[in-house]
């Protein structure tokens, strides 16, 4: 299955050693040769190639039968303490757009205890069609349940596309649909665009963030993707929007092996939900210790604003994983961002690049961080930060 | 209790640099690794095995050189390991991983528990541990943060952006793993003679009598369209080079007061 290069067909042109992400093309006398074992199979120099001297193997797949019964696109609206998460919303915006680009309706997915006037939200936020599974066994999430929901009305409605949020439910709900409707599932995406067939253009970070892929899953259906949250913003929400309420009752009902028995809801306070807030105080290595770490509470109170990390931090264990900013962590786009002590690594930038104003004090001034950032000093934050607190201090108080 | 652990070798992507002139990916020199979060979920293994007796089999799917980090977990104190290795596996997208790793779960046999990390930091999917599962029909619990044993069940502890939740599975489960409950531990000097000495085992795809149309690029329902490097956007910016910090940070606040970033 490897890709390989005709070395009559080669003109040594070199267009394919510019383009390959990984490095793995170098010239060998005049030809382009590939390096099979840093080879990512990705096939980005096959359609760079002038005179189609490039191929992949022979690839005989596996044809799907019925694509064109599978329409429309579906929402699973993934539920915190019986109300949407932003993310649903996020997704029902996105999900309108590609259907109204290619004809089809935007649905949501609803699988909870008591709907109660949910479906009139969803309606409001874009929806065209709300699919309703209820049930007392669903007030929580349970994979095993969900999934055998979410399954057999795919298998009934027949989707040709489905978005699911990014957060730590949705990545779990995610892959297990797609194994068992044995479909490609496109991880964390960033980016979401549709062709005229229908088929969905899916982009996501790879490598660590470092280069971005644009993904296809042309045969298999349902078409599936899991989306960042904090990537699409939220359609205005319109009142008078009507829909289509499908109730349906799981016919094959199963009994689940998981079981929830502790939920801790996690108070909301400036230590967490760092993608709603609105300014960040984020820290990294460069804080030197947990205990000048924390003084990144001190004004992170005096602002209003939530503490966050880079993953540096969360190894050493001075803050939690929900705190992580970047790409093993949260996307995040506040209207502020501090960056203490971080030195701005290609994961990190990833994920707060977004946010409207950087401000970045760190001591090297060739730390990648400054690239990003419209305001900086380059200095030590354990003399800086200080300072910086006593000045909005006095500030606030005048 | 007889566990199998899912380990991937990954280039180290805090390492990787851009090239500035070509903007492509500087892979040279890049050392591969242990995926950091499958070493949490051998220690989360190890902790059991000290725990309560467990057998603890490594299994990795790659090129041949992937056997590196095998023999890295034997030094830690895994028990066996074995290697999925066949050009035919090549381009595997999760779907066409996770079937060729759920066969290799049941050639071991008997399996209680498989653990994988949450996710790989080079593709970082979190993806192949669910769908391992299913393959495997068993119950899954993703982003483990402590792992119990109790009778025939486990009792795992994972967040979600709201709560903080346990949640108890019987076994044979699929647990994912995002911190064991300690740093993973080193290789004595023991398991390191033992590793030394040690042959992994090398599976091919017809060992496993994988299906040829559900591996490799034929079992893979995605595909990759295009690559390219994100635009870098370069932004006028104010920087301060002021060695009193004082001085910067009268500079900057008045900045930001001016831009009304900071309010009253």
């Amino acid at each position: 299955m490897a890709i390989t290069v005709d070395r009559d067909k080669c003109i040594g042109c070199e267009a394919c050693v510019a383009v390959c992400p990984v490095g793995a093309i170098a010239m060998v006398e005049g030809k382009a040769e590939i390096n099979q074992d840093t080879c990512i199979s990705c096939g980005a120099c096959i359609s760079e190639c002038p005179v189609e001297a490039i191929s992949r193997g022979e690839v005989t797949k596996v044809e799907f039968e019925g694509a064109e019964d599978y329409k429309d696109i579906w929402v699973y609206i993934e539920l915190d303490n019986a109300e949407p998460m932003h993310v649903a919303y996020e997704l029902l915006g996105q999900a309108g757009e590609l259907a109204a680009k290619s004809g089809q309706r935007c649905c949501a997915v609803l699988i909870c205890k008591e709907a109660g006037d949910l479906p009139q939200k969803l309606f409001a936020a874009g929806a065209d069609v709300v699919y309703l599974v209820e049930g007392e066994k669903y007030e929580d999430y349970n994979n095993e349940l969900y999934t055998n929901a979410f399954c057999e009305l795919a298998n009934e409605y027949k989707p040709s596309a489905v978005l699911v949020g990014a957060t730590a439910d949705g990545r779990d709900f995610g892959p297990r649909i797609a194994a068992r409707l044995k479909t490609g599932l496109c991880a964390d995406c960033t980016a979401l665009d549709i062709r005229e067939d229908k088929i969905v253009e899916w982009t996501r970070p790879a490598l660590g963030g470092n280069i971005l892929a644009t993904i296809l899953c042309d045969v298999n259906r349902p078409q599936m993707g899991t989306v960042r949250p904090k990537v699409f913003k939220v359609k205005e929400f319109d009142a008078s929007r009507t829909g289509e309420l499908i109730k349906y009752a799981v016919k094959n009902e199963i009994t689940a092996r998981t079981q929830l028995v502790r939920k801790d809801v996690v108070a909301s306070t400036g230590m967490c939900k760092i993608e709603d807030a609105e300014i960040i105080c984020s820290g990294g290595r460069g804080m030197g210790c947990f205990d000048k770490f924390k003084h990144l509470e001190e004004l992170a109170g005096l602002l209003g604003a939530a503490v966050a990390g880079s993953r540096a931090v969360v190894d050493e264990g001075w803050i939690s994983h929900p705190q992580q900013v970047g790409q093993s962590g949260k996307t995040i786009t506040p209207k502020v961002y501090f960056a203490f002590g971080i030195s701005g690594s290609i994961q990190h930038i990833a994920g707060m690049h977004d946010s409207d104003v950087i401000i970045a004090i760190n001591k090297d001034p060739n730390a990648p961080i400054f690239k990003v950032a419209n305001y900086g000093i380059v200095g030590d934050v354990n003399l800086v930060l200080p300072k910086l607190i006593e000045k909005v201090k006095a500030f606030k108080e005048s | 209790m007889n566990i199998v652990v899912c380990v991937k070798q990954v280039p180290d992507t805090a390492e990787v640099k851009i090239d500035p002139v070509t903007n492509t990916l500087v892979r040279t020199g890049v050392p591969n690794i242990m995926n950091p979060f499958d070493r949490q979920a051998l220690e989360a293994a190890l902790i059991l095995k000290d725990a309560n007796g467990a057998t603890v089999t490594v299994i990795s799917m790659g090129p041949p050189q992937a056997d590196e980090i095998l023999k890295e977990a034997i030094a830690m104190g895994a028990d066996d390991a074995a290697l999925i290795s066949d050009r035919a596996l090549a381009g595997s997208d999760t779907l066409a991983t996770s079937f060729a790793l759920a066969a290799a779960v049941k050639k071991v046999g008997a399996v209680d528990l498989v653990l994988c990390g949450k996710q790989a930091i080079d593709g970082d999917t979190a993806q192949v541990g669910p769908e391992m599962a299913e393959h495997l029909d068993i119950p899954q619990v993703t982003g483990a943060l402590k792992i119990v044993a109790d009778g025939a069940k486990l009792l795992v502890d994972r967040d979600n952006e709201s709560s903080s939740q346990t949640i108890a599975v019987e076994m044979p489960a699929l647990v994912t793993v995002t911190r064991a409950e300690k740093e993973p531990r080193f290789a004595s000097i023991k398991g390191k003679m033992k590793a030394k000495k040690f042959v992994v085992p090398v599976w091919s795809a017809a060992d496993l009598a994988l299906d040829e149309k559900m591996i490799g690029l034929n079992g893979s329902p995605t595909k990759v369209a295009k690559i390219f490097t994100p635009p870098v956007h370069t932004i006028e910016n104010e920087i301060i080079n002021e060695e009193d910090p004082q001085k910067a940070v009268d500079l900057l606040f008045e900045k930001l007061v001016q831009a009304k970033i900071i309010v009253r």
